[in-house]
């Protein structure tokens, strides 16, 4: 099986996509000439012309708006937005529009749009370029919300959130870009709303989605061999969400940590951490805890920016807590 | 209005207190500025300072007891107060954020019952309610206490368990009450269940403190528990994270002690009535050596090796129940006689406890010297933020190699630098010893 980046997964997902349906197109900032911004379109611009990957001035609400009207006439849009943290610029196209228009409509429009684009802290881009704001949309119903953590999820789910006949907001880990995995050459689609174990273990259930899992999975590595085996649930969709995948896990493990990387008030951590309380409450030997982002705009410095956010160890800690043992691993 | 006495932070890290004695008792009157009681913080004892007035009702927690910063450690108001609303709001309070905790649960259960016939009698009514936080106090006796020892006072008989234990334990038919719990609170969790049913019929014995090791060596007598005192366990953090962040290197060399018995010698000949500490001469020497090589009074941080501008330098000083590092600061600027009484200020308040933070924070170097206790040489963990500490053995007479060859008895003493590699190499910290050593030997050198 090939191995390729996310980045190639993203591109092959869309092409084969573009290939297959004439109706499907795309637009943003810089993605026809210059390829994307992240080179997410590699080479689209030069096999479907100007029709089908329109380069947009830097007005976020207007080509949003205009992925929304385009969608609402028929057409399959894919607007990427440069970075997520400028698509708070078209916060009321995206809300007030896009997740509205099939109810207000009385179901006579679909909307099949995508809004993709990077999203969550990078290194060095100072507070208002580091954000990760899944939350904001997940809040929204109405909005479909994909958060992919492998090439291999990135490429099925891409690929069903274009044919989904509903919004869906694709947000990738802008450094999970370059992150390499198999991926099979025979075409696939992941479903929405289906989580993956992405590693299997007895003794703990952790959930999260997007760059966070391979934190996940290095806790997991550490947690081992102290003798904790870890579960790793890779949500890959938030909105719709896998429950039962989660319920059966932690029902298992009786312990559950949540690992979200954006700031922990009414996060979409903390809404699956009361729902995991509520819903596995029998069974929990143990307070859920939750790993998120410090409950402050990020730091530029960069120690600090790397203390604001999960790591391995604030989960191998959080673990530990759940398990009652302390920081050597033994009984506490 | 009867109010909590809450206990306060009385030193910028203390994020909790234990009681040492209290100054006042049940049914004193106190003023602002009254001294109620004494309290051993993270590092040193403070006083407590009242800022409220009124006659000391009750006391919460008593001599010994241990509370966290913000939790009702007694209240006052009013004589002949009626206080048992208060005392049931504190209680719940309690169970919400345990912050109180008293070594010996069976003292505490003793004190609280004799409390109970000193109490002053308030009115029929309110006097029943009174009664009513201590109660469990007594049932509990029945039950045996968790090893954690860390169940709060509850106003009625109330067991922490996690939801997985008290499923598991009523599908086993087990009394979850009887069952010792390990997690915070005395929690009674997963593990714990499964601990009593691998033993039914005993575990609610056998897992009480100290009954182990008899079943198994047969001994009678049971371990010791030594609760942890605040100046302890900031031994114990502080020590651990320094050992096992810096990577220490240790540099020895033996030092002839001539040259520094006749600087003392001829320094107390002047002085009439006192006689300065070999401490405070090597204090100067190292501040000496310090001034030379800049480096070595320097400290890590994640974002910068920081060149410290004063030279403050820290002396390790056995204290009961521990031991602390009391400072001279800005020690470059200053003879060995103002070192000496610096010092000796220090060591005073060391020994009663009176020492402020300002005082044990933030030594630039450290000294220990364990020479008086007959020690030959000995390696020493760094204190941060410095990153060298120098061990310092006894002077005692020793068979020398002289240059000629022959064999002479000299007065001789070991140095051992503790360096972090961090921030000192080899090289760095050889060259520093050197120049301490060409010091101790030849003072006059300083001058140079």
């Amino acid at each position: 099986m090939a191995v390729i980046t996310m980045r190639e997964a993203l591109r092959q997902a869309m092409d084969e996509e573009m290939a297959r349906d004439p109706s499907v197109f795309l637009m943003g900032e810089e993605v026809a000439q210059y390829n994307g911004a992240y080179k997410v379109s590699q080479g689209l611009w030069e096999k479907y012309g100007d029709k089908r990957v329109i380069d947009t001035p830097i007005t976020e609400e207007g080509f949003a708006g205009m992925g929304i009207g385009a969608a609402m006439a028929g057409l399959r849009p894919i607007v990427e937005m440069m970075t997520f943290n400028f698509s708070l610029m078209a916060f009321d196209q995206i809300i007030n529009n896009a997740a509205k228009q099939r109810y207000m409509s009385g179901g006579q429009f679909s909307l099949p749009l995508v809004i993709r684009g990077p999203n969550g802290p990078a290194e060095y881009l100072g507070a208002q370029h580091s954000q990760a704001l899944q939350s904001l949309f997940a809040h929204v119903p109405g909005l479909k919300v994909v958060s992919p953590s492998t090439p291999y999820d990135a490429k099925g789910l891409l690929k069903t959130s274009i044919r989904d006949n509903d919004p869906v907001i694709f947000m990738e880990g802008e450094l999970s870009y370059a992150w390499k995995g198999e991926v099979p050459e025979e075409e696939y689609l992941i479903p929405l709303g289906k989580g993956d174990i992405k590693r299997k273990g007895s003794d703990v259930t952790l959930v999260s989605f997007s760059k966070p899992v391979r934190y996940c999975l290095e806790a997991a590595e550490q947690l081992a061999s102290q003798g904790i085996e870890a579960e790793v649930i890779d949500l890959r969709s938030i909105r719709p969400l896998d429950e039962e995948l989660v319920y059966a896990s932690v029902r298992k493990t009786n312990r559950c940590v949540v690992v979200d990387e954006a700031w922990p008030f009414a996060s979409v951590g903390s809404h699956i951490g009361w729902l995991v309380s509520s819903q596995c409450f029998d069974h929990l030997d143990a307070p859920v805890e939750l790993v998120s982002s410090e409950d402050v705009p990020m730091p530029y410095n960069h120690s600090l920016e790397l203390a604001a956010q999960p790591s391995a160890d604030k989960i191998v800690r959080a673990v530990q807590k759940v398990c009652y043992l302390d920081p050597d691993g033994k009984e506490a | 209005m009867a109010e909590k006495i809450l206990m306060i932070a009385l030193s910028p890290t203390m994020e909790q207190g234990t009681i040492i004695t209290w100054n006042k008792k049940v049914g004193d009157t106190i003023s602002s500025g009254d001294i109620i009681c004494e309290v051993e913080t993270d590092k040193a004892s403070m006083e407590y300072e009242s800022i409220q007035e009124g006659t000391l009702l009750k006391i919460l927690v008593d001599e010994g007891g241990q509370a966290v910063v913000g939790r009702t450690i007694a209240v006052i108001g009013k004589k002949d107060e009626d206080i048992s609303g208060l005392l049931e709001q504190i209680a719940s309070e309690e169970k919400e954020k345990p912050g109180t905790d008293t070594p010996e649960e069976k003292t505490k259960q003793e004190k609280n019952a004799a409390e109970e016939d000193e109490k002053p009698k308030t009115s029929s009514g309110g006097d029943k309610k009174a009664d009513e936080p201590d109660k469990p106090q007594a049932s509990q006796k029945d039950v045996p206490p968790p090893p954690s020892d860390s169940r709060p006072e509850d106003p009625e008989e109330r067991v922490y368990a996690s939801p997985l234990a008290r499923e598991m334990a009523r599908q086993a038919g087990l009394d979850i009450v009887k069952i010792p719990g390990s997690g915070p609170r005395g929690r009674v969790v997963q593990r714990d269940v499964k601990e009593a049913l691998k033993r039914p019929g005993e575990y609610s014995q056998a897992l009480v403190a100290g009954a182990h090791a008899s079943a198994v060596s047969g001994q009678t007598e049971e371990d010791r528990r030594i609760p942890i005192s605040g100046i302890r366990r900031t031994i114990a953090q502080r020590l651990a994270a320094s050992k096992f962040s810096a990577p220490h290197f240790y540099l020895k060399v033996n030092v002839r002690g001539e040259g520094l018995v006749r600087a003392r010698r001829s320094l107390n000949e002047t002085l009439k009535d006192t006689k300065v500490s070999v401490n405070a001469f090597l204090i100067k020497f190292a501040a000496e050596a310090l001034a030379r090589h800049r480096n070595i009074n320097a400290g890590w941080t994640d974002e910068a090796i920081i060149e410290f501008s004063s030279i403050d330098i820290g002396l390790a000083v056995s204290v009961p129940g521990g031991l602390i590092t009391p400072i001279v600061r800005n020690c470059g600027v200053k003879g060995v006689k103002a070192i000496d009484d610096e010092l000796s200020a220090l060591i005073e308040k060391a020994k009663n406890g009176s020492l402020k933070p300002g005082d044990y924070s933030g030594a630039t170097f450290t000294i220990s010297n364990l020479g008086s206790f007959g020690i030959d040489e000995f390696t020493a963990i760094i204190n941060p933020p410095g990153s060298a500490i120098l061990a310092v053995g006894a002077l005692k007479a020793e068979p020398a190699a002289a240059p000629d060859g022959s064999v002479q008895v000299v007065q001789q003493m070991a140095l051992t630098l503790s360096c972090d590699h961090r921030v000192i190499d080899g090289a760095a910290g050889a060259e520093f010893l050197n120049t301490l050593k060409r010091f101790m030997e030849d003072p006059v050198q300083i001058l140079f």
